[in-house]
């Protein structure tokens, strides 16, 4: 037993060799089998360019939008567990949630963690474009890059509601006539007009876009409860999933750029 | 060629039904999909009617009446020997506008646009003045008024004999 320590005897226990595959990662193949054999690490480049990962180039403006996008999801499930979208009880959870529960700061957490992920979103891409990141063969991640710069803006849009208070309704109602002004799909957009036999208009404020969002002519009931769950359950799933995509291209595109 | 050759798929054939099978998914995948879309339009909605019944046009004194502000957004504005129906929503962005008295002027607080009582934009960043809604009178006499019609008098609509009463 003697030269064998604690930690030794573990690694050789059924339990722990059925969890992980590899060897220690003390030489080169069982560091690579480390990254290929982990189903959340697989998605990373197994291999860095040390000058490619230098804080100086990377800003790690990606690695800290993903780490915030983490917090968000875990600290926003928990604001799940008080609060409700509905007229009467929303904006009252909202102060309940700092007034009648421990750690009144979780929505303090998650709107300041929204607040740092729009804007290490915008750096992350800045680094890339100044860095040239976005030339072939990245061409592609960029394309999924912009995707998911459209759906955190969004996040943030339907997370403004949710408070349901003047300054959100107000904010909600501004900019769902964006909507509104849609080509052809809003119906004080342009070609709206062109849509219109007689007097039968075809895109009118009960079926063109900005009613699809809202569910209704203004901002009600209807979309405080479609922006929930589109804040809460859609656009998070498919920011997750076009998240896995994105790191995945990284690694399939060669590895994270490097200074020339 | 024996019986059971005859009876398999050749090559041709055989791609022809794949055709048939992926033209059959396609169409069901896009109707299921044209389905979920249809359902984001609900049937029934409980906004407020588009259309009301405003009492008879003897109710209303000179000036801005904010009666029916809050269930319809509308202001009655009598002025001139006209009665109309002004819409309560700011050009500018969509936000409610605050009748001012003392200052004899709708004001917006999200961005700061003005209107003069007759509707007329003046100050801030909205670009056209209020819009008027239809107005007309019902056989017994009183006022009906339908939001669904708007008029707007940058296109020259104010003239239109529907977007007034004369009182």
């Amino acid at each position: 037993m003697s030269g064998k320590g604690l930690a030794d005897k573990v690694r050789e226990t059924q339990v722990w060799k059925s969890i992980f595959r590899h060897g220690p990662p003390t030489n080169a193949r069982n560091r690579a089998a480390v990254i290929a054999g982990n189903v959340f690490l697989h998605l990373h480049p197994i291999k860095l360019k040390k000058s490619g990962v230098q804080l100086g180039y990377t800003w790690c403006m990606g690695g800290l939008t993903f780490f915030i996008f983490l917090a968000l999801t875990v600290t926003g499930l928990l604001l799940m567990f008080y609060y409700r979208p509905t007229a009467e009880y929303a904006f009252n959870d909202i102060i309940a949630l700092r007034e009648h529960v421990p750690l009144g700061i979780m929505r303090e957490i998650h709107r300041w963690g929204a607040h740092a992920m729009v804007i290490t979103v915008w750096l992350h891409m800045f680094r890339v474009f100044m860095t040239g990141s976005y030339k072939p063969p990245r061409e592609f991640n960029w394309g999924i890059g912009v995707v998911l710069l459209i759906l955190t803006l969004l996040l943030s849009f339907t997370g403004y509601l949710l408070p349901w208070d003047q300054l959100a309704i107000w904010a909600i109602t501004v900019g769902s006539n964006m909507a509104k002004a849609t080509p052809f799909m809003g119906h004080g957009g342009p070609g709206a007009m062109l849509a219109q036999i007689g007097d039968f208009v075809m895109v009118s404020d009960k079926n063109d876009v900005r009613f699809q969002l809202l569910g209704g002519r203004f901002v009600g009931e209807p979309a405080l409860l479609r922006f929930y769950i589109l804040h809460c359950v859609f656009i998070p799933l498919v920011v997750g999933v076009l998240i896995a995509v994105h790191f995945w291209r990284v690694r399939k595109d060669g590895g994270i750029s490097a200074p020339l | 060629m024996s019986e059971e050759t005859k009876q398999s798929l050749n090559r041709r054939e055989f791609f022809s039904y794949i055709t048939v099978g992926w033209v059959a998914f396609t169409a069901g995948v896009g109707g299921l999909l044209s389905l979920a879309f249809r359902y984001t339009y609900p049937n029934v909605n409980f906004d407020p009617e588009m259309d009301f019944t405003a009492g008879l046009p003897a109710d209303y004194a000179s000036g801005v009446d904010e009666r029916w502000k809050n269930q319809y957004g509308v202001w009655m504005v009598k002025q001139e020997g006209k009665l109309v129906a002004l819409s309560n929503i700011c050009t500018h962005l969509g936000c409610i506008p605050t009748w001012l008295p003392g200052e004899l002027k709708f004001k917006c607080p999200c961005h700061g646009s003005g209107y003069y009582m007759s509707g007329i934009n003046f100050e801030g960043p909205a670009p056209r003045p209020l819009e008027r809604y239809k107005i007309g009178l019902m056989p017994d006499g009183k006022i009906k008024i339908d939001k669904t019609k708007v008029f707007r008098w940058e296109k020259g609509e104010w003239e239109n004999p529907d977007s007034f009463l004369n009182v």
